[in-house]
């Protein structure tokens, strides 16, 4: 699966449109690192756990954006979109959307 | 009173540390930006017609950075006469600026050179809370190209051919 967040995949044609995918997660913080991160609060920096949190939650996203364009028979993805918003106090949504496409070697034609 | 010395403390702790943090943090950025110096990042959308592509890749990179207690303080007494946070603005800074270059390294690891469509999304994770953590998320992400030359060897493309978009 190709994944470009431009409207073109460099190197190949696009041969059908498949329409819109999406894939989305929403995460809770755990309690434990949380706690971490208020103390991490009193001294500034990198709240790992949280990034790591978020990559996660990015990734899931993103597989199930994969397997809804895999299911309808596409091999790429592409204007791939994120958005983050906060659903309640503590939880966040990662939303993942783009087209669908199919695509061939661009000198495979020719 | 006890209140007043734990507050006092944290502010000190918050100081001290917090800057420390940051003027490494700061350092680090300045030299391994250096490092990465020739990937370039473009926000323009599509790529130059004439360019030759092997291979293109969604690439990301994310950072979440806290803000320090003497920071939150300061900016707190900030808002109460309004104008310019510098506290927070350096934070949201080197979020920004580590998110990209986390970006950068994912493509160097893949031999692209460029990257296209560079969006930077800010979020917040511990938004609406009571007892929030001032922290920042930056999130960057772009399509990495890798060049034709840097896979000259791939059968597959065996004859240079421009991309037409």
């Amino acid at each position: 699966m190709i994944i470009t967040n431009i409207e073109t995949v460099p190197g190949k044609t696009i041969v059908k449109h498949l329409g819109m995918v999406q894939g989305n997660t929403v995460r809770a913080k755990h309690v434990g690192k949380d706690i971490l991160a208020g103390f991490k609060n009193v001294f500034g920096g990198e709240l790992k756990s949280y990034t790591d949190l978020l990559t996660e939650s990015r990734e899931e996203a993103t597989q199930r954006m994969e397997a809804q364009a895999s299911a309808i028979g596409a091999n790429a993805v592409i204007n791939v979109r994120y958005s983050t918003s906060s659903v309640a106090a503590g939880a966040a949504e990662l939303f993942v959307y783009g087209t669908a496409v199919v695509v061939e070697d661009a000198n495979s034609g020719s | 009173m006890e209140n007043l010395i734990g507050f006092v403390t944290l502010l000190i702790l918050g100081y001290v540390f917090g800057r420390l943090a940051e003027r490494r943090h700061f350092r680090s950025i300045i030299k391994r930006e250096q490092q990465y110096a020739g990937t370039l990042t473009f926000s323009a959308k599509t790529p130059p017609a004439d360019m030759e592509v092997a291979n293109a890749r969604l690439v990301s990179g994310n950072v979440v950075v806290s803000v320090d207690y003497f920071k939150q303080v300061l900016a707190g007494l900030r808002a109460l006469l309004g104008g310019r946070v510098s506290a927070y603005e350096t934070l949201v800074e080197r979020a920004r600026r580590e998110a990209i270059l986390r970006m950068k390294e994912q493509a160097r690891q893949l031999d692209a050179e460029i990257i296209f469509n560079v969006k930077l999304e800010t979020a917040s994770i511990s938004k609406g809370e009571q007892q929030q953590v001032g922290s920042v998320e930056v999130f960057a992400y772009g399509t990495a190209l890798v060049p034709q030359k840097a896979t000259a060897a791939s059968p597959s493309l065996g004859q240079p051919m421009a991309v037409r978009s």
